[in-house]
């Protein structure tokens, strides 16, 4: 399989009344047709990593660093007519609420038949029976009705559904979906979760999913890539991360899920906060919640360990013991 | 759709009885007896008296109601005390000229306030941003009448440019678009044009900044929308708040003119209410307000039309 999209040690520092470095060295690969998911608690960086790729970030406050390569090319050289025929033609998104993310007064079609007259230049007519097809493969209901809904007219996983049309229309080869299903009931989730992950395979998209929750991953991913602190500490495919979790941030976040838990036993939640990443990390900054943590953790960044294809874990305790 | 225009249109009809029965009383409540401004000294009670049944004083408030309102739906507005002559054309006359002005000044202030608004939002934060929030802020707190005699020392007396004075040389009722009536325009709808302006500015202003924070800007941008793409949605959230602002402002050009119509003796409706006001004339001043809150009833139709045309949640929701 060869790489889609390659991160090399992104870094992201965002400047204003407070400086956040809330990406410190992030490198990443998807492969074409792979589905990864981005795990971690809120403030990781899950979400900026994606609006890296896409240069969503807002420019003047925003310092980013190292390099994002989408099949070869230079995504953060991009710019102005370039950087908008890249977006939504070669890669899409989808955000954590659909409610907010759809324009308010203009329908749903035109919305999507927007898009599609924008990257391809066809005429009303085409771009609205396109809508037409997208709103079908994503299972709405009536279709050719829902064109002319506006978005406060829909349900909420119906909206979603109509993000993922637009967000497919130009089948784009790259689907950055932010917490897509966060804002949904639990069972509109799960179905959300099977459109998304049937699409992909039709479509034979890559994907990068970002998400907190764990059981969604599994639904959804191929690959894991587990963040904390604006850096990734563990990467693995969906059942290495489940069943063999090496960092001691996953064990405990794998710990502290609901799935397996005992009725009336409480839950084993990670004892403290991430840190402010107001200073860019020296040393691990998972250590003073590390519960096997040692004094050399607090000296350095551990280093990257490879354990195999794909899989690597930034720990110490996962260094071969010096001889 | 056709619906909710029905229901809107129907929803007039109480406003404006509403609207006239407060203009009607309004003037009865202000104290003073509008005869004795007209009644020589010397007259005695049965020729007063025979005054009061000539103006219908004599009956009843709400038989006055009933009569001066059949009356207005017809079209007659009754007869000034002051002068005798019918209050229909005069109001007629005085409101066109008003019109004419704040038209001038809409053509001014508007498109120059949600443009600079437009830019001052887009642009938040930026010097340009200061300087036009900075002049909106000043606009807004000019007392505009000062701002008139300003106009006037500088325009018309330090550089004898531009008249003072009046709406032309054919006096009120002969309006001409020339240059000979047009230039009697420019200074009276400048100076009504500020304030406005300043308000419709800082409207846009919060509007599209408020609009530019939320997260489907980000995601048109997401979606390869360009600049002009994205700021075309932008334009039509904001739309609906925007007019509904104009509109208000509108009326304020309507009603709010007559220290600007005083300053230039501009022959509007705000000069000729303040006339009235001072001759206690009632027939006069029920009729100049009653047809400038008719103009404001309409014109809040109006906005409302277009906002719900513009935003789809007003009329389905």
């Amino acid at each position: 399989m060869t790489a889609l999209v390659e991160i090399e040690d992104l870094t992201v520092r965002f400047s204003g009344e407070r400086t956040v470095h809330a990406i410190n060295g992030v490198s990443l690969s998807v492969a074409k047709g792979e589905v990864l998911a981005l795990l971690g608690e809120s403030g990781s960086g899950k979400s900026v990593t994606l609006k890296s790729i896409m240069q969503l970030l807002p420019g003047r406050r925003t310092q980013i660093g190292g390099r994002i390569r989408f099949d070869g090319r230079d995504v953060l050289a991009l710019k102005g007519r370039a950087l908008a025929d890249f977006r939504g033609r070669d890669v899409a998104m989808i955000f954590q609420d659909p409610s907010l993310a759809l324009d308010p007064v203009y329908s749903i079609g035109t919305q999507i038949a927007e898009t599609v007259i924008r990257h391809e230049g066809v005429s009303r007519v085409a771009a609205r029976s396109r809508a037409l097809d997208m709103l079908k493969r994503v299972r709405i209901p009536s279709a050719e009705r829902r064109l002319d809904n506006y978005p406060h007219e829909m349900s909420g996983g119906m909206r979603q559904r109509a993000m993922i049309a637009l967000a497919l229309a130009c089948g784009p080869r790259l689907l950055l979906a932010d917490e897509p299903t966060t804002a949904l009931d639990a069972t509109v989730q799960m179905q959300v979760l099977l459109l998304l992950r049937e699409l992909q395979q039709e479509m034979d998209m890559s994907v990068i999913f970002v998400t907190h929750d764990i059981g969604v991953a599994v639904e959804i991913a191929d690959r894991v890539a587990v963040m904390y602190a604006g850096t990734i500490v563990e990467t693995g495919t969906i059942s290495q991360i489940i069943k063999d979790p090496r960092h001691p941030y996953t064990k405990g976040l794998l710990a502290a899920n609901l799935h397996g838990a005992v009725k009336g036993s409480r839950l084993d939640a990670i004892p403290g906060a991430p840190p402010t990443l107001e200073e860019p990390p020296t040393s691990c900054p998972f250590a003073p919640r590390c519960p096997s943590a040692l004094p050399v953790c607090r000296e350095a960044r551990p280093p990257l360990v490879n354990r195999g294809p794909g899989r690597a874990v930034a720990c110490v305790l996962e260094q071969e013991p010096a001889i | 759709m056709l619906g909710y225009l029905f229901s809107r249109l129907v929803s007039v009809i109480p406003v404006a009885l509403g609207v006239s029965l407060i203009c009607f009383l309004l003037v009865h409540i202000a104290p003073g007896d509008p005869l004795v401004a007209i009644m020589p000294i010397d007259a005695t009670a049965e020729q007063e008296a025979e005054m009061r049944a000539v103006y219908g004083f004599d009956k009843p408030l709400p038989v006055q109601f009933g009569i001066w309102l059949s009356n207005a739906v017809q079209g007659d507005l009754g007869r000034s005390i002051a002068t005798g002559r019918p209050v229909g054309p005069e109001v007629t006359r005085a409101v066109g000229n008003t019109l004419l002005l704040a038209a001038a000044a809409s053509v001014i202030g508007f498109p120059l306030g949600i443009f600079f608004g437009f830019m001052a939002g887009y642009l938040r934060d930026t010097v340009w941003d200061r300087i036009i929030t900075a002049s909106a802020i000043a606009g807004v707190s000019t007392p505009n009448y000062w701002l008139g005699m300003v106009l006037v020392i500088i325009f018309s007396i330090t550089w004898p440019l531009l008249p003072s004075m009046g709406a032309g040389p054919g006096g009120s009722g002969a309006w001409v678009w020339d240059w000979q009536h047009m230039r009697h325009l420019v200074l009276p709808a400048i100076t009504l044009a500020v304030v406005p302006m300043g308000i419709v500015m800082r409207t846009t202003r919060a509007l599209v900044s408020d609009i530019l924070d939320q997260d489907f800007v980000q995601a048109l941008y997401a979606k390869g929308m360009t600049r002009t793409g994205v700021l075309r949605h932008v334009a039509r959230n904001a739309a609906p708040t925007a007019l509904s602002v104009i509109g208000l402002q509108l009326g304020y050009l309507l009603g709010g003119s007559i220290l600007i119509e005083t300053v230039f003796n501009w022959p509007g409706s705000g000069y000729l209410l303040s006339v009235a006001i001072l001759q206690r004339d009632l027939p006069m001043l029920q009729g100049t307000i009653l047809v400038l809150a008719m103009f404001f009833v309409t014109l809040n139709l109006l906005v409302d039309i277009a906002q719900s045309m513009i935003d789809p949640r007003i009329s389905r929701a």
